[in-house]
């Protein structure tokens, strides 16, 4: 997975200085979560619903190897091709040779964040091979040049705007801004692509162990088209998307949808489970699944941070965070951003080029609080926060300033006299107007003087006073 | 009652008059209030910031100081969150593990003290204009306390109390992350400006230091007309005045 995390800061710091980019970030994302609550609001047994999903997916992480065995064992008796990847280079390899097998020039995509995980796209091109997403947010970042910036919506930083200019540009026809028109003109340049491509790929949000079944939902019609119409189709999924029984997919259906796109149920829930079969009237051939590890069963091996791979992929923590609301997604530097991205980002990396991901944070909560299979996140983060100390990957100077801090909180003869000693000083301490001047603080905000007395050194007077 | 006094170090150091508060309002509604004067940190910030080993020394310090207490009370959602929430997670010395579950239940942050232990929602206080109401994170999201600062406000007599939009939005202060990035921190505190000015409030209340700290230096640093109060301050200020 190609990570610039290192980058974080530097971009971070040029994404809060755009001041209208943030107005039009801050709008969509708070659209997003508009209209997630509108959707949660009436629904009576949400904190049970999120508490089951939680519990399924803690029993499918703790069971993944039976689970995924189980899974294999099903599909492939109903036909279907399970290959096991270890590594993204081994996936990206195995698709390749399908495709060479197949001479294949041209493939439809679906959406699939684990696609972009493991870089396909590119690997495609530079075979020569042209790969068309048909997801329409992921159609508009490709026809761009980028990658998508969010989980769930992959163009939720570009207007209605933007992507007419895109448009204009890079397809040729006049400019609108108007959405049914712009969709209008991307079904239209996608139903060529579609009939034509040999291969499908697609994601899956779930795949059930007791039945072998891939789950799609979708809302756009590109799911079905792209794994329906060509001859092969191709599956990608990480491995920690199996769960157990056909039946746990109702809970997931009640969550996945409302917390990602804020809709009761998406237009299209597929099960697939066979390539086609003789009666049937249509489906393809060949149908692969490629079962993605990348770096996932280590994660599992950490009792703590394995709940990191409960996610469903919702993005609903995205659009809550106060962080992401500010920098957008690109910030972060991995195809995963936000809050459950910066914590699985360091996992599939390493900490050492992610090291600003999980201090990113003002640790507010917001993420646990919305993620729909009680992920806490926001501690996890806390927890990757305690590795990074312990790899020693801590600026040096911080590191004496702890210690100097500790020092003095560990000695109340300490805290006592160099609170009197701050006093002493503070008429030397540099000033703006007549507050303190603080690094890092006082370029954009006041900071309190040190009162005159701690309430340490009031107390003896507080303490004789009576009611 | 009697309960002992847990005084966070941002108070001690920058803002003594908000634990004078605290005492002097516990003291009105009945309460004998005690200061463990061996108290120092309970050792949030190097816990944030991933120093574990710091942190639990601070903690073992903090459960020895106040193991006989029969409550524990702070006027921060933060300090109290340590306590509660995060103490449990950092191994702290067989020995003190008793004494750890005994401080983690007895411990309250003010507003959810005065209303789901003492049980009094209106400490008779009055105060004719404006506030609002900034939700701290912690408070919220770690101690669960979302009402009972409210009560308390809304029973000020002749109070004008008006929610903001985002109310539960965070400021943006966060700890380190205040100076850590301190660009992304300065722009959430402007979002939370703005809907605080929507609300035309003359004070908004809060009851962290930190975030009064962060959204307090914005409004000041923009000479916005808006003054920031603690709960414990505020209420005080209504039974004193």
């Amino acid at each position: 997975m190609h990570v610039t995390s290192k980058k974080f800061r530097a971009k971070a710091k040029e994404k809060t200085q755009d001041l209208e980019g943030r107005q039009k970030f801050y709008a969509a994302t708070h659209h997003s979560v508009k209209a997630r609550d509108l959707v949660v609001q009436g629904v009576l047994n949400w904190e049970s619903l999120r508490e089951s999903a939680h519990q399924i997916k803690a029993h499918s992480i703790a069971n993944l190897a039976d689970l995924l065995e189980e899974f294999e064992k099903n599909a492939t008796t109903n036909g279907m091709k399970v290959y096991w990847a270890g590594t993204e280079e081994q996936a990206c390899n195995y698709i390749l040779d399908l495709a060479r097998l197949n001479q294949a020039s041209l493939i439809v995509k679906s959406k699939s964040m684990v696609t972009e995980e493991i870089e396909l796209s590119h690997v495609l091109e530079k075979e020569g091979i042209e790969s068309v997403e048909t997801d329409l947010g992921e159609f508009i970042v490709q026809l761009a040049g980028e990658g998508p910036s969010h989980i769930t919506t992959p163009a939720i930083h570009k207007t209605r705007e933007d992507i007419g200019k895109l448009f204009a540009e890079r397809l040729g026809v006049p400019f609108s801004s108007d959405p049914a028109h712009l969709t209008g003109v991307a079904r239209d340049f996608l139903r060529e692509k579609f009939l034509k491509a040999q291969i499908g790929i697609s994601g899956g949000n779930f795949a059930i162990a007791e039945t072998g079944d891939i789950i799609i939902v979708t809302n756009e019609g590109n799911g079905r088209f792209t794994t329906t119409v060509p001859r092969i189709h191709v599956a990608v999924l990480g491995i920690e998307k199996v769960i157990p029984r056909l039946e746990d997919l109702s809970t997931f259906l009640s969550i996945l949808p409302r917390s990602g796109t804020g809709q009761k149920i998406t237009s299209y829930v597929s099960l697939i489970r066979s390539p086609r079969r003789p009666e049937d009237i249509d489906g393809p051939e060949q149908i692969h699944v490629v079962l993605l590890d990348n770096g996932r069963s280590e994660i599992l091996a950490d009792p703590v941070m394995r709940e990191v791979l409960y996610c469903i992929r919702c993005g609903a923590c995205l659009n809550v965070c106060p962080v992401y609301q500010t920098v957008g997604g690109y910030t972060y530097g991995s195809v995963y951003p936000g809050p459950i991205g910066s914590a699985f980002t360091p996992l599939m990396s390493s900490l050492e080029m992610t090291k600003d991901l999980p201090y990113a944070s003002s640790l507010c909560g917001r993420c646990s609080e919305i993620c729909p299979v009680k992920i806490d996140i926001h501690h996890l983060l806390i927890w990757l926060r305690r590795k990074s100390v312990d790899e020693r990957l801590s600026n040096p100077i911080e590191k004496l300033m702890i210690q100097i801090w500790f020092t003095m909180m560990k000695s109340p003869v300490l805290y006592r006299f160099m609170s009197k000693v701050g006093r002493v000083l503070q008429p030397i301490f540099p000033k703006r107007n007549s507050s303190l001047k603080v690094p890092l603080w006082s370029k954009s905000r006041d900071f309190p003087k040190l009162s005159p007395k701690t309430f340490k050194e009031l107390w003896p007077e507080i303490e004789k006073e009576t009611a | 009652m009697r309960i002992a006094l847990f005084v966070p170090c941002l108070i001690d150091q920058f803002f003594p008059q908000i634990a004078v508060s605290t005492v002097r309002l516990l003291r009105r509604l009945g309460v004998d209030v005690v200061y463990p004067e061996a108290q120092t940190c309970c050792g949030q910030p190097a816990f944030n910031m991933g120093y574990h080993d710091e942190a639990r020394k601070l903690a073992e310090r903090f459960v020895e100081i106040f193991a006989d207490a029969e409550y524990i009370v702070t006027p921060s959602g933060s300090c109290g969150s340590m306590v509660r929430v995060f103490y449990p997670t950092l191994a702290v010395r067989k020995g003190l593990q008793g004494s750890l579950e005994n401080v983690k239940k007895r411990t309250y942050e003010l507003s959810e003290f005065l209303v789901n232990v003492l049980k009094v929602t209106d400490v008779g206080a009055a105060f004719s204009g404006r506030i609002t109401y900034h939700d701290s994170c912690h408070l919220l999201r770690e101690l669960n306390v979302k009402d009972p600062p409210r009560l308390l406000l809304r029973n000020v007599k002749g109070i004008d109390f008006v929610e903001m939009e985002e109310s539960n939005s965070c400021c943006g202060f966060g700890g380190s992350f205040s100076v850590k990035f301190p660009e992304i921190s300065t722009a959430m505190v402007e979002e939370k400006v703005k809907s605080i000015e929507k609300t035309g409030a003359q004070y908004v209340v809060a009851g962290d230091s930190g975030c009064l700290m962060q959204i307090g230096g914005m409004l000041q640093r923009h000479h916005i007309p808006v003054k920031t109060m603690h709960i414990a301050e505020f209420l005080y200020k209504g039974i004193s005045l």
